[in-house]
């Protein structure tokens, strides 16, 4: 039981349930159900998140945890008694307003049952259902395949069918049973935290063997009735918002395909993390189920984010270096547009301060600017700290803020060597450093992107000093990428080539004069203007690629091409390093 | 003679504020009849009968019409791109009108960006919009190359977070000369164009190849040269994620010595100008 929660009981249909409130009984109610084999601590964390600003309330299922189980088993789980449960309940705690429904697991599939039958309707004001489908929509959605099978509904039939091995298995008599009281309940807090990366603490309690076999009736009693016979009319009558895992071992996210057709008003949003997600995510759990909740009590609404990715990015908090102009500036737009809450960190003030206005503007809930240069240890040191404490954990770092330095090895002074490593590279390095650590800490994922760029495989004798730097930020990409690929935490190397953005105005041309440098910097604007490849095509590029994990992006035909030939022609690339560029 | 020479000019001034001020005031008519549902050709063509009702009867161009993302001209690859379609207004949808009437023998080419309902990024976007007018005006005194003037525009477009849009259009002209057209009883079009106006614009060009001046103002090597006096419309247009804006007035470009005498806009008393007033 959460630290803190107040515990009742409450008798029904011949059991005794227990439930636990937390929080201020006069803010509104949102009620936890729990999944299988599980009991309603599996919702400890996002419980204690959540009771800060609502009434929590939550209940073991009949069966599990402290409650107790009907008489005989058989036919005593069936989804028409768990929605009296239910909604004894919340006659209980909640007798007046309606509450907030979240249910993880077969609490979600139970909840789908409640929000979708007519005796519980003006009593449930939201639904937020994770890795648990209504029984009647995933019935329909077999039927659908079956019927008319094209080869893609035969792949994500079969696809499903793979992954719900466990409840063939917990059809059979007796075994389940037998495993759960035996080696399996010794053995499965081991398991969940090798197989789902669950913290290691106190859950799962100790009444898990006999939850998981009294639990083997809720299959036992619904899914085969369900699944050969699924009500024609299983719609929602309370605006839901789906959360689905996309590493979940048990569920296909193509279940959800149809749902826009029984649940009119649905919110999508999709995680990078398995099957237990309360244990594993709770931030972002509490995060979206409070934003849910308060946008259907009628307060601030959900921010209509229109970008291709809000259902992944919506109300995350991601930090952009180099975020007052060019690739950084696109960026911290394309993750405002997606819903995200956006840092717009760089030396220059005004760009910053421009840049997370417009952000608002455009969908971002909140904004901030920071001035620091990334290259100045002490000042990343302060904004992360301040960050940490401010905004909270960044979900998305982008290391993205570079400078450009141009000119033959032998010119280069060692002041531009410092200077562009400084920024270049050490800016790379604070950045992972310290808002990898906060991410690696909090242990709930995340993701890193570096900008490199194409000179990081291209050599060439006009960059010789930048593209080191880049190759750097590269390797250093790499090497994060399989440090931290154990905490759930992606690491993308994004290399652009020519981009048009003002790199080419600010560059160092070593070895000439002023007056020859400002010329040069002129032609290679005019050049880069006249390729023209817009900022915004890498940013979109960086979204995708946070969204897939990719590990190395080339982003314009020219990085692509040069990237085949580094790995499959590299003697074409050192010839073509040979020319020397005419500016 | 001098003064018959200023009197002269101010009565050719006269036509063409004339003609710029019916233009804005149709668009003003025909943005307050838009509705939801209105496609762009509809919209077009109330431009267009607007103005035939007024007497218009030659074009520098048809009237175009932009709805939603259209505006920020978004994967346009061929100009016949620009050409209204059947896409519909909805609420808060962006659009521009943008008309070139020919009244009089005088041409006007306007441009005039609103929304359906309340849109913050473009009004945001209009509202920024002021310093490039005033940015081109004093660059234009200065005398500077059109395509330094050009390039200028186009960093304070990047430093206000904004695409450049105007690079959409044909030779990517920030701005391109009008002028006096001989009234013909009949005044065909080759696509949307008047062909008074583009014969017009092509004795422009070529008088401008022998002395080294271009009737357009683009990025290109062709327009580097000081700002040719006559009138030129202008017409910077700010793209920013699936919304654009733009204005299009008619700049005066004169020999006089006196700064101020030497380049002005053509009339202050114009919608977009009214209402960075207005914010003030």
């Amino acid at each position: 039981m959460p630290a803190g929660a107040r515990e009742r009981w409450v008798r029904t249909g011949g059991v005794e349930l227990c439930v636990a409130e937390l929080g201020d009984p006069k803010q509104p109610t949102v009620v936890l159900v729990h999944g299988y084999p599980d009991s309603k601590e599996v919702w400890s964390e996002v419980a204690t998140r959540l009771a800060g600003r609502f009434h929590v309330v939550l209940y073991d299922v009949r069966g599990h945890g402290r409650s107790t189980a009907p008489q005989p088993l058989r036919g005593g789980f069936t989804l028409e008694k768990l929605t009296d449960d239910f909604l004894a309940v919340v006659n209980a705690v909640s007798p007046d307003r309606p509450v907030h429904l979240v249910g993880h697991d077969w609490g979600s599939v139970q909840a789908w049952e409640f929000v979708t039958v007519r005796r519980t309707e003006g009593r449930i004001a939201s639904f937020t259902s994770m890795s648990g489908p209504s029984l009647d929509h995933f019935g329909h959605w077999i039927q659908q395949r079956i019927k008319r099978p094209t080869p893609r509904r035969v792949g994500q039939l079969l696809g499903q069918g793979a992954k719900s091995w466990y409840v063939y298995l917990l059809h059979t008599p007796v075994l389940p049973e037998l495993a759960w009281r035996g080696p399996l309940g010794k053995h499965w807090p081991r398991i969940l935290q090798r197989m789902e990366k669950a913290p290691a603490d106190a859950y799962p309690t100790a009444s898990l063997p006999t939850d998981a076999a009294h639990g083997a009736w809720l299959y036992r009693d619904n899914v085969r009735r369900r699944l050969r016979r699924p009500r024609p009319d299983a719609y929602a009558h309370a605006p839901v918002q789906l959360i689905t895992p996309l590493g979940d071992a048990f569920l296909s996210e193509r279940l959800y395909n149809d749902l826009e057709r029984w649940a009119p008003q649905l919110t999508r949003r999709t995680l990078p993390a398995r099957h237990w997600v309360p244990r594993t995510r709770p931030d972002q759990l509490a995060a979206w189920i409070e934003e849910f909740v308060i946008a259907n009590e009628g307060g601030r609404p959900v921010i209509e984010a229109t970008g291709r990715y809000a259902d992944r990015f919506g109300g995350q908090l991601v930090l952009v270096t180099g975020a007052g102009s060019g690739i950084g500036r696109a960026t911290a737009f394309a993750f405002a547009e997606a819903g995200a809450r956006v840092i717009a960190v760089d030396r220059d003030a005004e760009g910053a301060s421009r840049t997370a206005e417009m952000s608002r503007l455009i969908g971002a809930p909140e904004a901030w600017a920071e001035m620091v240069d990334v290259s100045d240890e002490q000042a990343m040191e302060k904004l992360a700290e301040k960050v940490a404490t401010e905004y909270g954990v960044v979900d998305v770092l982008v290391n993205n803020a570079g400078i450009g330095l141009s000119g033959r090895f032998l010119d280069t002074t060692p002041e531009d060597w410092r200077k562009v490593l400084d920024v270049n590279l050490w800016g790379v390095i604070h950045g992972c450093r310290l808002f990898g650590r906060q991410m690696a800490e909090r242990g709930q994922g995340g993701h890193i992107v570096n900008t490199t760029s194409a000179a990081a495989y291209q050599p060439s004798r006009a960059l010789p000093a930048y593209s080191t730097s880049k190759a750097a930020v590269l390797m250093l990409s790499e090497c994060l990428r399989a440090e931290l690929a154990g905490q759930g935490i992606g690491v993308t190397a994004i290399c652009p080539g020519f981009v048009n953005t003002n790199i080419t105005s600010t560059a160092r041309f070593a070895g000439v004069d002023a007056a020859e440098e400002k010329r040069r910097q002129q032609r290679s604007a005019r050049l880069y203007g006249l390729r023209n490849y817009p900022p915004e095509k890498v940013a979109d590029a960086i979204l995708r690629a946070v969204v897939r994990n990719e590990a190395v992006v080339p982003v314009t035909p020219e990085a692509r091409g040069a990237y085949l030939l580094s790995r499959f022609m590299p003697g074409a690339l050192r010839r073509i390093a040979r020319v020397e560029p005419r500016l | 003679m001098a003064t018959a020479v200023t009197s002269e000019r101010s009565a050719e001034l006269r036509g063409f504020r004339k003609v710029q001020r019916l233009a804005y005031e149709c668009a003003e008519a025909v943005a307050a009849q838009l509705t939801p549902g209105v496609t762009e050709r509809e919209a077009a063509r109330m431009q267009r009968e607007w103005l035939r009702q007024r007497g218009v009867r030659d074009w520098f161009h048809l009237p175009f019409a932009w709805f939603g993302d259209r505006t920020a001209f978004a994967g346009f690859r061929i100009p016949l791109q620009f050409f209204p379609t059947n896409r519909r207004l909805e609420p808060g949808m962006p659009f521009i009108l943008d008309m070139a009437p020919v009244f009089e023998g005088h041409t006007a080419d306007i441009g005039y960006s609103g929304s359906l309902g309340i849109n913050p990024v473009q009004n945001k976007l209009m509202a920024d919009l002021e310093a490039h007018r005033e940015l081109i005006l004093r660059e234009v005194r200065e005398r500077r190359s059109l395509r330094e003037i050009y390039e200028d525009v186009d960093r304070l477009m990047v430093r206000q977070g904004y695409a450049n849009r105007h690079r959409a259009y044909p030779f990517g002209v920030i701005a391109h000369k009008v002028d006096r057209v001989r009234e013909r009883r009949w005044s065909p079009r080759l696509f949307g164009f008047g062909t008074q106006s583009l014969k017009g614009l092509a004795a422009d060009a070529l008088h401008g190849h022998r002395e080294g001046w271009s009737p357009l103002w683009s990025p290109y090597r062709f327009s580097d040269h000081p700002p040719q006096p006559g009138l030129w419309a202008v017409e910077p247009h700010l793209g920013f994620r699936g919304t654009g804006a733009k204005f299009e007035e008619i700049l005066v470009v004169t020999d006089s010595k006196d700064p101020e005498e030497s380049a002005f806009w053509l009339d202050d008393d114009l919608p977009h100008v009214r209402r960075w007033a207005e914010e003030k």
